[in-house]
């Protein structure tokens, strides 16, 4: 007995590996850490009614926010490991196949539990606000859509202490993928972790678009949208149509996996081309997903700080459509080297260069926008304005890659990562961090201190570029990706040590953020306006941090930028100082639920016995999922109301100061 | 939403949501679209390419029906654009495009080598 356990034990555990062992033991040290704490200081309750089952869009934008700064540390510490492996030639810090998991995970980690979550935090913050709603359209699946994302990505993470992480890269490539050489867990972790999340994504991206189409306050055209508003439309598109591919790609994985199929096998009448084929056509217009939105922030924080109208909205709008619609258009150059003939890699090479030209629109609006603008240096400009050079020479090395003959020099090399890189970090994370420093005090009601922002702004830069910048030269010397060491005389070493000292910036950038986050908390200094960067929009119109029903008086919008020709009309005299006093009325809210955390968990469940091949407990944790389907169907639960002296009471203690 | 039920007859209204008639039809021409594949197929009527045949036009029928009887795609709001009617031609073209590209690709795939 006691033997079977042990064996049970050292095959359901990560057991071996000395590193393992000090996350297994930190992982526990935290849990304790979090468990004592809230127990200590009586905070249960209160999780669970103010957070753990809020239907609020704001609260659920900021868990998604955390989210992504936990998943970001974890995928930097994977990317700091893989550094320090590459940093000396035949150095022994991780063996190749710990490698191998460690460079999957980063990148599943960073596209799927990062990026985007990062991404749909801001949208939940910010579209409601800035568009003059009260909610998304439906908040009770968008909490459900923030548990599935959590608990799947938290089944992917688990996969790192139990079982063994997954290790056929971030895309998972059969052959590779399959049972047949890959019998373990790990795969499945993959699989379940993912769907579950893009359970979540699909249904995020429906909520925000029903949100953008219905819920716009009076006037507000589409034309009239401000232009985050406008990428999170586009966003929401390219998810629809877009997730479902990938839903439908891992199924069939799983369906060889589990179930003996040979949809991506090497016998059997399998194609694992295939798989390659559908991954990349959801993996393509992913990438677009993640990059719209931070196009959108740096509109609205460029117009904002340069103290202007953004330059040509219109073409904005329609280079932002065109993106949409032609990165469905351009898969195929993630496998030029497949060898489909010259027909294929011309017409998609030709695609991809396509898209170099509405980006490159953008990139001139933006500089438009500043030029002759009263430019303010505060950290969302500053993000701003580093992401232009960094996307363009991200953008230019990725054009070099569409060329299709000269790809098959790049293909799979450190230049290819290079420029992944640098449009992802450049472009994405950059983006996002301009829109975390944007929006913060409407989120908290405080900034973030901002000498510590610099610091950390130009550890990120100076890093970014010395670890990246000898990729490109790496890669045209040879260096191929997924190489777990090398050898002295291939003369890599050099260039590979500096940039490993890159990466260590980063490491360092990302610590002094967590430090400014933590500085500014604790000596915050409230903000009584409402509109700290003399903004543009409607969400600066409100108190911050905004009250729960947001808007107590629904606004009225006759210009794209609402809020800034109020405030030049006040100064033109042509508008009251004072608004006169609004007559507040009843506003209806949406019911608190705890059935979206619940049914994730059964999800979650579900995914860890399919996991393991315990179909018992597979089962077992679809029927709950299924009964809590049921439990929301039979709930009636219309909602409650503030009354309107409540509102009134809130208005003038938030605005008391004004 | 019940007194939407006990008005609005014919093809070309655009009323908010179906009659309950309207979802009766629906559900009777569905099932007799299920029914025509599943028993041609289960009585090997016919041979295998009339037989393909049929279960891809009783398919996309299918669709059709779904699409006006249950999924609205008439539906519009005031003088609201069509979102029902965008988002389906956007949907069908992403699916065009996913199904001759993928064929177009794999089938010359190995060209190259």
């Amino acid at each position: 007995m006691l033997e079977n356990l042990k064996q049970f034990a050292s095959e359901f555990f990560v057991t071996g590996d000395p590193l393992i062992y000090g996350a297994d033991v930190s992982i526990g040290l935290v849990t304790i850490a979090i468990v004592a704490g809230l127990t200590y200081f009586k905070k249960w309750k209160w999780l669970w009614r103010n957070w753990l089952t809020t239907v609020d869009h704001k609260k659920i934008g900021i868990m998604y926010i955390l989210a992504a700064i936990i998943m970001m540390f974890r995928g930097g510490v994977d990317a700091l490991m893989m550094r320090t492996q590459l940093a000396i030639p035949n150095f022994e810090f991780l063996h190749p196949e710990h490698y191998n998991q460690v460079f999957t995970t980063h990148g599943v980690v960073m596209i799927l539990f990062m990026a985007m979550p990062f991404m749909f935090g801001l949208f939940n913050v910010v579209v409601p606000l800035q568009i003059g709603a009260r909610d998304v359209a439906f908040p009770y699946l968008n909490s459900l859509s923030f548990w599935l994302f959590f608990l799947g990505a938290m089944l992917f993470n688990l996969s790192f202490v139990i079982g063994g992480s997954p290790d056929a890269g971030w895309l998972s490539y059969p052959p590779l993928s399959e049972l047949q050489f890959n019998p373990g867990p790990g795969q499945n972790f993959y699989i379940w972790g993912i769907q579950i999340s893009g359970i979540g994504s699909l249904a995020t991206g429906i909520n925000f678009l029903v949100t953008i189409i219905k819920m716009r306050a009076p006037g507000m055209t589409m034309m009239k949208m401000p232009m985050f508003t406008w990428s999170v439309f586009a966003t929401c598109v390219i998810i629809i149509f877009a997730f479902p591919i990938l839903t439908v790609t891992l199924a069939l994985l799983f369906l060889d996996r589990f179930g003996g199929g040979h949809f991506f096998t090497l016998d059997g009448g399998g194609n694992p081309m295939m798989y390659i084929n559908l991954i990349w056509m959801w993996g393509h217009p992913e990438v677009y997903i993640v990059i719209l939105p931070a196009f959108g922030i740096f509109s609205e924080v460029v117009s904002v700080f340069s103290r202007k109208k953004l330059f040509g909205y219109t073409s904005m709008v329609f280079a932002m459509m065109i993106i949409a619609f032609v990165s469905f258009f351009t898969w195929a150059h993630h496998f030029f080297t497949m060898g489909s003939g010259a027909d294929v890699n011309a017409f998609f090479a030709l695609s991809t260069m396509l898209i170099a030209i509405p980006t490159g629109v953008k990139i001139f609006n933006w500089l438009f926008t500043m030029y002759r603008g009263r430019i303010r240096f505060d950290l969302p400009m500053l993000w701003t304005v580093a992401f232009i050079p960094a996307f363009i020479v991200g953008g230019m090395t990725g054009v070099l890659l569409a060329v299709a003959p000269a790809d098959f020099q790049y293909h799979n090399s450190y230049f290819l990562i290079a420029h992944f890189h640098q449009v992802l970090i450049g472009g994405v994370v950059f983006g996002y961090f301009a829109g975390m420093y944007y929006w913060w005090p409407k989120m908290f009601g405080f900034k973030l201190n901002e000498t510590l922002g610099r610091w950390s702004f130009w550890f990120w830069n100076i890093g970014f570029y010395v670890c990246f910048m000898p990729q490109y030269l790496l890669g045209l010397m040879g260096m191929t990706r997924r190489v777990s060491t090398f050898d002295w005389d291939t003369g890599w070493g050099p260039l590979n040590v500096v940039s490993t000292v890159g990466a260590y910036l980063m490491g360092i950038a990302f610590i002094l953020q967590a430090v400014q986050i933590a500085y500014s908390f604790k000596y915050r200094e409230k903000d009584t306006t409402g509109d700290m960067w003399d903004a543009h929009t409607l969400e600066w119109t409100i108190p911050s941090p905004a009250p729960e029903y947001n808007f107590a008086i629904t606004p009225v919008v006759d210009s794209r930028d609402p809020l800034w020709v109020d405030k030049q009309r006040r100064a033109a005299g042509k508008l009251p100082q004072k608004d006169a006093k609004p007559k507040y009325e009843p506003i209806h809210m949406p019911s608190n639920s705890g059935i979206p955390i619940v049914f994730s968990t059964f999800f979650f469940i579900a995914g860890f016995g399919f996991t393991f091949h315990w179909v018992w407990m597979g089962v077992l944790g679809l029927a709950g999922v299924l009964a809590c389907l049921a439990a929301r169907s039979m709930n009636d639960d219309e909602g409650f109301y503030i009354p309107a002296e409540e509102v009134e009471k809130t208005e003038a203690s938030l605005r008391g100061t004004l | 939403m019940a007194n939407h039920s006990d008005h609005s007859h014919g093809h070309d209204e655009a009323h908010a949501h179906g009659s309950l008639k309207s979802y009766i039809v629906g559900f009777i021409l569905s099932i007799v679209l299920t029914i025509i594949p599943l028993v041609v197929v289960l009585n090997h009527m016919l041979s295998q390419l009339p037989t393909i045949l049929i279960i891809m036009v009783t398919a996309v029928l299918q669709f059709v029906v779904q699409l006006f009887f249950f999924m609205h795609v008439r539906e519009r709001q005031g003088n609201q654009p069509r979102w029902n009617v965008m988002a389906l031609i956007f949907g069908l073209a992403i699916v065009l495009v996913v199904v001759s590209g993928s064929i177009w690709i794999m089938t010359y795939n190995g060209v190259g080598y």
